[in-house]
């Protein structure tokens, strides 16, 4: 390709991003228009929610915004396991409640030093997480059932588990409430650095941790490069000698991993005690940024990071202005489909197909199954 | 016997939604697209719907506008994938999520308020056949739709030529070509038609069904279960159709149990998901072929032709012509 | 009808797929268009048949220019195409599949249908039952049920695409039956596509030659194999020799095996392989040969029976574990089944390297990639995405990928699709590892094929076995019966 085509394919990629930006910013303010608010003083209100003073930046707002970004990227670096792998791991959501659930478990039930109790919680948190992830897995592999309704079943399970949980067995004799269990035990909890910039250091490296372990095991492991043959045809990798039944299985489990450590963070935490909607929709973002990362986990941190930004920033907006919080769902949805059309519009434009997503039909009859491979 | 009636009519009413979401569904798979976004759709539709008609005081027009919403929704999926070439599944996931936050973003100031249904009409003599006239006979016009929706879904996909050519299309779209019907049209036409048709029944929740509009949805998690009811009904309208008012049933069986006895209410939530895994496992594959093996020879095959569930062939897939 | 084609030119990316060709097609005639795969005969036919739109050139029905951009547009010109793999629906009804692309109303005519229907397949002596489904019929029937369909839309040019490649015997004797019929009582204008001489000679009034996208013969019957054969070569390729290898030890052994899919079913199987043995499977599609070949890989798991290889018991492992075992197997499908798009050269390479384990060593894998190329001749660099090869290099990275110096061989039509002088190499590696003492076990579409690589042919058919020991005492038209049937009731009866 000669420098110049380059340059102009360089050129309307910038294009079309900042163009997809400006649409998306465009119907925003449109909707907010449609409810009856001003869109100037809504993402005023969404940029000081974030920590953005004209005088330089609150701490504690940013934290806000950091403690987002925590779960978020841990599920979404799990999400790029299960995305390569061509698996659509809707149940992500479940998977981070169960983490929750497993490291609520430990914390109420066990009682031990910090340094000790807290990485056991994480370790359990993982398990649950991975649990949940392989039952997801087992159930497409060996019934049939296609992941994205596994998952959607799962999730809505988790979520039914954890409620029964809280109002039932978790409840004090006393009587307490229902939307939440009694505050888990002192050493049971993630320490902030400081009180006025309430982050946790241990949560930072974990995210760092995973970031690495993520990266390293798609580029340099047998195992990685398994995972995006099967992702891209299950049975040519299942002919080419991987395991697939096994490595879907894995995969889904190991994004389950990740997506428990965000639960158990928001419950050890966010929260301090175990309350119903604990993943609060995390794990359906985390699908939104692998959506617009593809399997490029460098990008992950960074596009993870601006949706937290986007979710902090509108908590405050129910308070300001009697706006209901799920502003920032609409923007964050409108903004990846508006980069999905864009990028449709770039390959048009280019005479080519760019496809990067799974490219399975969710219907149940489609086993991937080892056994059914033969047809 | 009344009391009988009285609960299998409620039943059948209480299933239109789900019948008309999973039929447009149908319809719109049976094409070759997945409209994946119907959790979503039906929220808005039913939101749109329910705003419409309380700020016209019609509920008529109402029903038309959750219509039309379902219907974009579904031809924005269908134009990303023939001109864009973007995965149905992403586009669907990504509108699913969408529609859902801009149903309770938009609909924040029309909560829990009374607004214009669609009154119960009962059909003259049927509604007085004993039994049937009360389970069939005595609803709103949106479940006498629902049965024409079946039954024209039917006839038209079995008996008339643009059954044929929208089995085709679905089924494999170069042989569709070679017989002179034009693919991609046909690809837009019914998956409007099936998007208009989830968007009817989004509506139908928030103007007939369950009156209203609330935060979260009362509806949520319907249109998972309708995306589900279609895998089960093996993309034929009745056995569909069928499977949406067993879910029906069985839910309402599940509540009447926890009604009568002091079991959790949890558990009543938990049926229809759980439900949602066993049938799915029933009708996928493995299961069904080790059952059938078991069976005499001579009822294998009939027990495969109504259990077994075979997807459009062309699911998903793209068409060019070389 | 006579039709006329001018000067038509169609490319393909590079690729110059007809170039210049002009040709006339009288009434009541029978034309053979003969080429090897990749000659441009398909090409040709499906512009003729309004699947494809020529670059540039002009096509005259009955002496009048005619243009249409679709396959129903040339119908209405009177041409129909018969694919080689039918376009039909496969959970279509027969009598469905018939009725859709009439220009009816809204309702069709059922009724009407059928007994047009009843009424064609009886003149030319068709099985074929309205109710049934598309999926239940045999390639034959669903080659007799569009002739008729095309028939009935009154199309006055028929053309066949390679229509006798996985048929029956008795299936292409009613087929040539009817065609003769078709030109010589109605006055059709048929164009049979083949590349396979015998079919030709025996059918056609009249021969043309395509090579290498032009037009390079033309002859009226008779004329002598010999002469077709120079047309169609340049020169006649013999095929690599091979001498037959005393066998050794049993590598591969089935007892007792019953596999089962939908359609068939093969019981009570008992076969033994020995090393430097090519063992070939003849038969129609679905007829029970994939299922041997599948349960002897681990792909697919025996409802009863045993798989040994090399006298290690394997039933019910994985098929992982039969590549560990030494077992090879190539199937059907290129980029489908073995070749992972998206997936560069020196990806696929190291998934099947047994050095690679938890990390990769990704110098050493382009190492290999690099040796691989050079030692196999293929034309790609070691991060080329794997699509982006030709379906010959695509063939040859198959054949590169598979172990160095298997126990066995399991392919599934090797050659399927590739060009004379490509099926000639994938033979000469295939018969290079067999004289290391590489047992062969493999399926083709091709009787010729089958006959002259075979120290032992399988035929299948309807899941039941006849074994034909000596191949060289056997004819093409004796193994066509036999796949057909006609042969098995036989031995039934004696």
């Amino acid at each position: 390709m000669s420098d110049g085509r380059l340059a102009s394919r360089r050129f309307l990629g910038v294009a079309l991003t900042l163009g997809s930006i400006a649409a998306s910013l465009l119907l925003t303010a449109l909707i907010i228009i449609a409810v009856g608010a001003s869109p100037l003083e809504v993402f005023d209100k969404i940029w000081q929610g974030i920590g953005m003073k004209p005088d330089g930046i609150d701490p504690g707002r940013f934290a806000g915004v950091v403690n987002f970004w925590i779960p978020l990227a841990l599920a979404s670096f799990g999400l790029v396991i299960s995305f390569t792998a061509g698996l659509w791991n809707i149940g992500v959501e479940g998977q981070m409640m169960f983490g929750a659930i497993f490291a609520s478990w430990v914390a109420r039930e066990i009682f031990l030093p910090s340094v000790l109790l807290v990485p056991l919680e994480l370790i359990a948190a993982a398990i649950g997480g991975a649990l949940w992830g392989a039952l997801a897995g087992v159930l497409k592999t060996r019934g049939g059932v296609h992941e994205i309704f596994g998952g959607v079943a799962l999730n809505n399970l988790a979520s039914i588990y954890a409620i029964y949980l809280i109002a039932g067995p978790w409840q004090p004799p006393e009587g307490g409430s229902l939307q939440s269990t009694a505050p888990f035990q002192e050493a049971a909890l993630l320490q902030p650095v400081s009180s006025g910039f309430r982050v946790s250091l241990l949560a930072l490296v974990l995210v760092a941790v995973a970031f690495v372990v993520v990266a390293v095991a798609l580029r340099g492991t047998r195992w990685g490069l398994e995972l995006k043959a099967l992702g891209k045809s299950p049975r040519s990798a299942l002919l080419l000698g991987v395991a697939t039944d096994r490595n879907a299985v894995l995969a889904i489990a190991a994004c389950g991993a990740f997506a428990g450590l965000g639960g158990a963070f928001r419950v050890l935490f966010t929260y301090g005690s175990m309350r119903p909607l604990v993943s609060g929709g995390i794990g359906f973002l985390g699908l939104l940024v692998v959506l617009l990362t593809g399997t490029r986990t460098i990008w992950v941190p960074f596009v993870s990071f601006f949706f937290a930004a986007i979710l902090a920033g509108s908590t405050r907006l129910k308070i300001a202005l009697q706006l209901d919080q799920s502003l920032a769902g609409v923007v964050q949805g409108i903004l990846v489909l508006m980069v999905i059309l864009a990028n449709g519009v770039r390959g048009r434009m280019q005479g080519q197909v760019i496809t990067r997503l799974p490219e399975q039909t969710p219907t149940g009859a489609q086993p991937q199954s080892e056994e059914a491979a033969s047809g | 016997m009344d009391e009988l009636a009285r609960i299998l009519g409620s039943i059948v009413s209480n299933a239109t939604p789900l019948v008309i979401a999973s039929i447009g569904e149908t319809i719109t798979e049976r094409v070759g697209v997945v409209n994946l976004s119907l959790d979503g759709s039906i929220a808005l539709a039913a939101m749109v719907g329910f705003v419409t008609a309380y700020l016209s005081g019609n509920a008529l027009l109402g029903l038309l506008a959750g219509t039309v919403i379902g219907m974009l929704i579904a031809l924005l999926i269908v134009v990303a994938n023939i001109e864009l070439k973007q995965d149905q599944v992403a586009v669907g996931f990504v509108l699913t999520l969408l529609a859902a936050d801009l149903a309770q973003f938009l609909g924040q100031d029309y909560t829990r308020i009374p607004g214009p249904t669609f009154p119960t009409v009962p059909i003259p003599v049927l509604a007085d056949v004993p039994f049937l006239g009360q389970i069939f006979f005595r609803h709103n016009l949106l479940v006498y739709f629902s049965f024409v929706l079946l039954f024209g879904t039917w006839f038209v996909m079995y008996r008339t030529r643009y059954g044929l050519a929208l089995r085709a299309v679905g089924e494999r779209p170069a042989t569709a070509f070679a017989r002179g019907t034009n693919v991609n049209r046909t690809r837009y036409f019914y998956t409007a038609v099936g998007g208009a048709m989830v968007g009817l029944a989004g509506a139908s929740y928030a103007l007939a069904i369950k009156p209203g509009w609330a935060n979260p949805p009362v509806m949520r998690g319907d249109g998972w279960i309708a995306l589900a009811i279609v895998i089960f009904g093996g993309w034929h309208p009745f056995r569909v159709a069928f499977g949406a008012y067993l879910f029906a049933g069985l839910r309402a069986l599940a509540s009447t149990i926890q009604q009568q006895t002091d079991l959790p209410l949890v558990l009543v939530n938990a049926v229809p998901w759980v439900l949602m895994i066993l049938t799915l496992l029933l009708v996928s594959g493995g299961f069904v072929e080790r059952l059938i093996r078991v069976a005499p020879g001579p009822v294998q095959r009939v027990l495969r032709n109504f259990l077994r569930s075979e997807p459009p062939a062309a699911l998903g897939a793209e068409f060019s012509r070389e | 009808m006579s039709i006329e084609v001018r000067h038509i030119h169609k490319s393909f990316g590079p690729v110059h797929a007809n170039n210049d060709i002009s040709l006339k097609f009288d009434d009541g005639r029978i034309y053979g268009i003969l080429g090897e795969n990749g000659a441009g005969k398909s090409t040709l036919m499906k512009i003729l048949s309004g699947f494809y739109l020529p670059d540039s050139g002009e096509i005259f029905v009955d002496g009048k220019p005619v243009h249409y951009t679709d396959p129903q547009g040339a119908i209405e010109a009177g041409i129909g195409m018969l694919q080689q793999d039918p376009l039909d629906i496969g959970p279509f009804t027969v009598l469905e599949n018939f009725v859709y692309g009439r220009p009816d109303g809204a309702l069709p005519d059922w009724q009407a249908a059928r007994e047009q229907l009843q009424q064609l397949s009886a003149r030319f002596h068709f099985d074929l039952n309205p109710d049934v489904t598309i999926e239940r019929l045999s390639i034959g029937q669903r080659q007799q049920l569009e002739i008729i369909r095309l028939l009935a839309l009154g199309v006055r040019v028929l053309i066949l695409d390679e229509p006798t490649t996985g048929i029956s015997a008795l299936q292409k004797s009613v087929l040539f039956g009817s065609l003769k019929r078709l030109a010589k009582e109605d006055g059709l204008t048929v164009l049979f596509v083949s590349h396979k001489l015998e079919d030709v000679l025996e059918l056609c009034d009249e021969v043309a030659v395509l090579r290498l996208g032009r037009l390079v013969g033309q002859a009226k019957l008779p004329v002598t194999t010999d002469e077709l054969v120079a047309m169609m070569f340049g020169q006649e390729l013999a095929p690599p020799s091979h001498e037959k290898v005393a066998p050794g030890d049993v590598v591969l052994e089935v007892r007792d095996l019953t596999v089962a899919s939908h359609r068939v079913t093969v019981e009570g199987l008992n076969l033994q392989i020995r090393a430097g043995e090519v063992v070939g499977l003849a038969g129609l599609d679905g007829s029970g040969q994939e299922l041997l070949m599948r349960a002897s890989v681990g792909l697919l798991k025996p409802l009863k029976g045993r798989v040994l290889i090399n006298g290690q018991d394997m039933t019910g492992r994985p098929f992982r574990a039969f590549l560990e075992a030494g077992v090879g197997f190539g199937a059907a499908g290129r980029l489908e089944e073995g070749l992972v798009s998206g997936l560069t050269l020196t990806e696929h390479f190291a998934l099947v390297d047994p050095e690679q384990r938890a990390w990769i060593d990704w110098e050493r894998a382009r190492a290999v990639t690099e040796e691989r190329i050079n030692h196999y001749n293929i034309y790609g660099r070691p991060d080329s995405p794997i699509e982006t090869l030709s379906g010959g290099n695509q063939q040859r990275v198959l054949m590169a990928l598979m172990p160095s110096s298997p126990h066995i061989l399991v392919l599934e039509h090797p050659t399927r699709g590739l060009d004379v002088e490509s099926a000639r190499w994938i033979w000469e590696q295939i018969l290079a590892r067999r004289s290391e003492g590489t047992a062969v076990l493999f399926t083709s579409a091709d009787l010729d094929e089958i006959m002259t690589y075979s120290d032992r042919i399988l035929v299948f058919y309807a899941g039941q076995v006849t074994e034909v020991t000596e191949p060289e005492s056997t004819t093409v038209e004796e193994l066509g019966h036999l796949i057909g049937g006609q042969g098995i009731r036989k031995e039934a009866a004696a």
